[in-house]
């Protein structure tokens, strides 16, 4: 569905990836874990299209997309939960989500897509009249994704999902994540929380310093010794 | 004792700032002082007086109601009689008031034109004049050059003032902030001073004289203030409209995003580059269509009418009213044109001092008083309200612990 072939991004003289290729399967969790600036996030917003790649092939369901603007590359199916969860802080809840529907013109399946956001977060059809900057961090992060899946995106991008929230709110997160992939959505997923990652995606990739230094199956990577060291602190 | 000492310096500090305006009046200096010092004296104890601050919650909460709750047709109602008194107007006033009126109308075409680039898209721009003098200098050129009619002018004006804001722009696009206004300060400046010294063309400061005034057929042709309102009424009329219809638009929506993150709102789909560019076009179109208005007024422009200030003017306009709000934009233009006006005639009997040179001050002073008591503006826009008065909200955040517990068990359920 999705395939990094041999991807290099820079930020002015600074070589971010080096290299990079990866394959996500179409109904796959696929997870990239690394520690800080390995270039996790970078790897995302090159997918986007926020950040120009400089060489290398990016591919979604077989068709070149690493020269599109990101307006092209969401239309084609391709949605992401930024960083910091970045929701618009003075919009209402609502307004967030209508948000993410901003490039959909299908108003009846709009609405039943609301719908189905609140039935994975409730506490989001509550609060839907409020600022979403007063949610609390978990509750944002819920929006975050709710609003990226307002898009109805065929791949959803998940950057660090589980930043700054309690071990409580990350497991209910994840489970949502885990729901969301079971109704069809292809997701690739950046983490540091390499252990919650790994139990959670089928494939995984290691990065470091902008290359990636391990790929195998989710399992296989979770009981490897120097996975178990550098990542998961043992 | 600290008190006194606080309405001491502050009473100084007020004395100094208004020096250049004492003259030679010893009595006028104590005065001040005094004024000074009493003037933090009322404001400390207003802000934190019970009273003054239930009337202003009071009051917020009626306008608030009064916009929630009035439906569309009770709207429309309001609307109707607002479009008649603002009809009737003229008949009843003499013309020096008409002609503030006229006044009144160009700036709230600028100041919506202005909210759209500041208040919704959230860039800051302060060259914003300089479409204003794109507009007033073509039909200027056009007219004394080539007669050109006001008619045809008035839409090429729009297009132009628009072309501007693209070029404008396009190498702004990355910039944000601060660093985005002080470009678009060199922006204003930059034109003000090409207008000033390309002689041959724009004659330098003695500007454009012998500027027709627009007729229609052969025989009528604009002369009275009278004619220029309802003309400035129209152009008023069409652009709330349109202004209105903008703001409740995609387009509108992607300007809010942009202005809330602009990151996000790029992972939203949505095309950053083309709706800041419109953003610029668009709202410097209104100010391309005031400045051909103006200039069809006044007969005569200068480099002089399109200085810094006025786009600061504008843009505390946009400020004072309630940034993105129209109803508050335009109530900000219609206070910052009448509110000088009205001080020219302020004079102290007793002191034999006349104010109308302080008249910037007492103006400046109004303005920091709205923003101790009113930062979001006279009548703002539901989001600033969220933003500044987030009172219901603080409550909740309060309650933070349960409510992340509750957050968990609901989630559970699933």
């Amino acid at each position: 569905m999705l395939r990094l072939h041999n991807v290099h991004t820079f930020y002015g003289h600074i070589h971010a990836l080096k290299g990079v290729s990866l394959e996500v399967n179409q109904g796959e969790i696929v997870c990239l874990i690394g520690g800080n600036g390995a270039g996790k996030s970078t790897t995302l917003m090159s997918i986007c299209g926020i950040n120009k790649i400089r060489q290398g092939i990016i591919e979604f369901n077989g068709e070149p997309i690493m020269n599109k603007p990101p307006d092209q590359i969401v239309a084609m199916g391709i949605s992401q939960v930024p960083e910091g969860r970045r929701i618009f802080p003075r919009l209402t809840v609502l307004e967030n989500l209508e948000m993410g529907a901003f490039l959909r013109r299908d108003k009846a399946k709009i609405r039943e897509d609301l719908d189905h956001v609140f039935s994975l977060f409730p506490i989001l059809r509550e609060r839907q009249k409020q600022a979403g900057g007063t949610l609390s961090g978990g509750e944002q992060q819920m929006l975050a994704i709710a609003r990226a899946l307002m898009a109805r995106p065929k791949l959803l991008l998940l950057d660090e999902p589980s930043l700054g929230l309690a071990p409580m709110i990350v497991e209910q997160i994840f489970k949502i994540i885990k729901e969301i992939n079971e109704e069809g959505t292809t997701i690739f997923l950046v983490e540091q929380n390499a252990h919650m990652a790994l139990n959670l995606a089928q494939k995984g990739y290691v990065m470091e310093t902008g290359q990636i230094v391990m790929q195998d199956d989710a399992k296989a990577l979770l009981r490897d010794k120097r996975v178990r060291e550098a990542y998961l602190g043992e | 004792m600290k008190k006194i000492l606080r309405v001491m310096v502050i009473s100084l500090w007020f004395g100094f700032l208004t020096f250049p305006f004492m003259g030679n009046h010893a009595g006028l200096l104590i005065v001040l002082l005094l004024a000074g010092g009493g003037l933090w004296l009322v404001i400390t104890t207003l802000r934190n007086t019970k009273t003054v601050k239930q009337w202003l919650e009071r009051a917020s909460f009626y306008q608030q109601g009064f916009q929630r709750n009035l439906n569309r047709r009770d709207r429309r109602i309001v609307l109707g009689i607002l479009l008649v008194l603002a009809l009737l107007f003229p008949l009843f006033n003499n013309r020096y008031v008409v002609d503030v009126a006229v006044m009144c109308g160009i700036y709230i075409c600028l100041a919506l034109g202005l909210n759209i680039v500041v208040g919704l898209a959230g860039l800051l721009d302060l060259g914003y004049v300089a479409f204003y003098a794109v507009g007033a200098y073509l039909y200027g050129l056009l007219s004394i050059n080539y007669h050109t009619s006001f008619w045809l002018a008035l839409p090429l004006g729009a297009l132009m003032a628009a072309t501007f804001g693209v070029l404008l722009g396009a190498p702004t696009l990355r910039l944000r902030g601060d660093y985005l206004a002080i470009v678009t300060l060199g922006f204003g400046e930059m034109i003000r001073i090409i207008l000033n010294n390309w002689d041959r063309v724009t004659r330098g400061p003695n500007g454009l004289i012998g500027i027709e005034a627009p007729s229609l057929g052969k025989k009528f042709v604009f002369s009275q203030p009278i004619h220029y309102y309802y003309l400035i009424l129209l152009i008023a009329i069409i652009t709330i409209f349109v202004v209105n219809r903008l703001n409740h638009s995609r387009i509108g929506r992607a300007w809010i995003a942009i202005r809330e993150d602009e990151v996000a709102a790029e992972a939203m789909g949505i095309n950053t580059t083309r709706m800041k560019l419109l953003a610029f076009a668009l709202g410097a179109m209104w100010a391309g269509l005031g400045g051909v208005f103006f200039a069809s007024k006044m007969t005569f422009i200068s480099p002089e009418s399109f200085t810094f200030f006025e786009s600061v003017i504008i843009l505390c306009m946009v400020v004072l009213g309630g940034m993105g709000s129209i109803p508050g934009v335009i109530l900000g233009a219609i206070v910052l044109v009448v509110l000088p006006e009205m001080l020219r005639d302020f004079y102290l009997p007793f002191m034999q001092v006349d104010f109308s040179r302080a008249r910037m001050l007492i103006f400046g002073m109004l303005m920091v008083l709205v923003m101790i008591f009113r930062p979001q503006g006279l009548i703002p826009s539901a989001r600033r309200k969220l933003e500044l008065h987030p009172k219901k909200d603080e409550d909740i955040l309060e309650q933070k612990p349960e409510f992340v517990y509750e957050v968990a068990s609901k989630s559970q359920e699933l």
